[in-house]
């Protein structure tokens, strides 16, 4: 008994750089939560208009669809991230650096869901869109009210892919002044303070599990809900 | 009232390729107010691309299309305002899979003219019973049987209440049983004096409610004359061929 009591005492005491700040991680926690909440309802939002664009009627939107996935898709994050937080002051754009962060998050991420909607707009026969413009529905009508819904079902597991994606690569922001959110917590634990770096790492790993894991859960019950729906 | 009223459909010199396949070849094509014009020819003559430029789902490379004395619109809202006065029917019905069959008739009305949920159901409910589906208003496109699909299809065009119904084959997908309770529903509206303009293969329905017979081949308009004539008499010999293939079966 006695050597497993001190065993586990041991395995607690290493997570004491957690466990005393856990106030610090419960707070970094939030911030990050909140960075991808925006950074998802706006790349979300975006990367479907740019998916609209990309199948319009007309080409200029066609063109200005392609090329921002095309620029985005293809940009690393990093330099992305550089352009919102160094870039959009030097043109006159101030703001916070959490909006700089949320912003360049938003841009990169729009592209990879746009191709995720895309391909959901094309898995819909085209006859249902052409169906839908016979009656008079205007390009806009057509995607709401018939093309979208139907898109939508084969669009969510390729888009919880790109969110999951997106909230690991919130992780990035830190660097850029964002500060304390969840991953900074090691900057300032470990380099500042001194402390432990791995078991700080792992409390940082399982601020992101819980979110990552909790979004993935909650996919699933939608990807349920919309294969019924059928 | 004008003495002379432009024609429904005006299609002068109209050019369209696929890249370098040139697909319609100066056609020139007139429907009047209230005529039936079925449009024959060998697959691939350029018959559902001819039909499917007059509400500009495939914009023309050169010449011009008027309805109802209006050249068509460029791609936006005019266009979306004239597409729900022309009304279509697709050879594979194109219902909305997600809506039921009630709610496929009562879009358009609701989004496009604007009615009120309840006056765009009354109005559907009396097409349906016109096309005789009134019991699957509730159902969805995949519960119906071809048919039932395509009177559904029809009742939807017909709820934008169109100066024009145009119509692909409207039968070709269909088992033979089913057939006629579509074609009964389109003379129906042909006796009632809508413009129609049908590509369709049945000979019946030509006979029966057709104005003119339009023959189409590599396209080109070939032949354009009554029925009856066209049939006993062609007098182009790809008429006579093509006649010649569909008349042996
Ligand atoms: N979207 C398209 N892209 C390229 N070629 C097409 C397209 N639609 C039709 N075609 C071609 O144009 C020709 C005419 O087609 P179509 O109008 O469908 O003929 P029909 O209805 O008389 O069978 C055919 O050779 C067909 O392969
Ligand atoms: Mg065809």
């Amino acid at each position: 008994m006695q050597p497993v009591i001190s065993f586990l005492g041991a395995v607690v005491g290493y997570f004491d750089p957690v466990i005393d700040n856990i106030g610090l991680f419960a707070d970094a926690f939030l911030h990050t939560l909140e960075i991808v909440v925006y950074a998802a309802v706006g790349s979300l939002a975006l990367g479907t208009v740019v998916a609209a664009f990309r199948v319009s009627p007309v080409s200029p939107l066609r063109w200005v669809g392609t090329s921002w996935v095309t620029v985005f898709r293809n940009c690393p994050l990093t330099v992305v991230l550089f352009f919102c937080a160094f870039g959009l002051p030097e043109i006159g754009i101030n703001g916070a650096y959490f909006w700089f962060g949320v912003t360049g998050l938003v841009l990169y991420t729009s592209a990879f869901v746009s191709e995720a909607v895309r391909s959901g707009i094309n898995s819909v026969s085209a006859g249902q869109a052409e169906a839908a413009r016979a009656i008079g529905l205007t390009f806009r009508q057509s995607m709401g009210q018939v093309v979208f819904p139907q898109a939508f079902r084969t669009v969510v597991p390729p888009l919880g892919s790109v969110i999951i994606a997106m909230i690991k690569n919130s992780a990035i922001v830190g660097a850029f002044g964002v500060g304390n959110e969840l991953f900074s917590v090691h900057a300032t634990l470990v380099s500042a303070r001194g402390l432990a770096l791995i078991p700080v790492l792992l409390g940082v790993a399982a601020g992101y599990l819980i979110i990552t894991l909790t979004g993935g859960a909650l996919l699933g019950v939608l990807e349920r809900k919309v294969a019924i729906a059928r | 009232m004008t003495a002379t009223t432009p024609p429904m459909i005006k299609m002068a010199a109209v050019n369209k390729h696929f890249g370098s396949l040139h697909v319609l070849r100066d056609v020139d094509l007139e429907v009047d107010r209230g005529q039936v014009v079925v449009v024959l020819g060998p697959s691939g003559s350029g018959k559902s691309t001819l039909c499917r430029t007059i509400n500009r789902l495939e914009p023309i490379d050169q010449g011009t299309i008027e309805v109802d004395g209006a050249p068509l619109p460029a791609e936006g809202r005019e266009l979306a305002r004239l597409r729900a006065d022309v009304g279509m029917v697709f050879q594979q019905f194109n219902l909305f899979a997600h809506k039921t069959v009630i709610e496929n008739v009562t879009l358009g009305p609701i989004k496009v003219r604007k009615l009120g949920r309840s006056q765009a159901h009354e109005t559907a409910m009396t097409l349906l019973d016109r096309v005789g589906i009134t019991d699957q208003a509730d159902k969805y496109p995949a519960q119906l049987s071809g048919g039932q699909q395509q009177r559904a299809a029809i009742a939807r065009a017909l709820a934008m209440r169109p100066k024009v119904m145009l119509f692909d084959e409207p039968t070709s997908a269909l088992d033979p049983e089913m057939i006629n309770e579509v074609l009964d529903v389109m003379v129906a509206l042909a006796d009632e004096g809508m413009t129609m303009l049908v590509i369709t293969h049945e000979m019946g329905f030509a006979r029966r409610a057709a104005h003119r017979v339009v023959f189409m081949s590599d396209g080109e308009i070939v032949e354009d004359a009554a029925p009856q004539e066209f049939f006993t008499a062609p007098r182009s010999d790809r008429a006579r061929d093509f006649l010649g293939k569909i008349l042996t079966h």
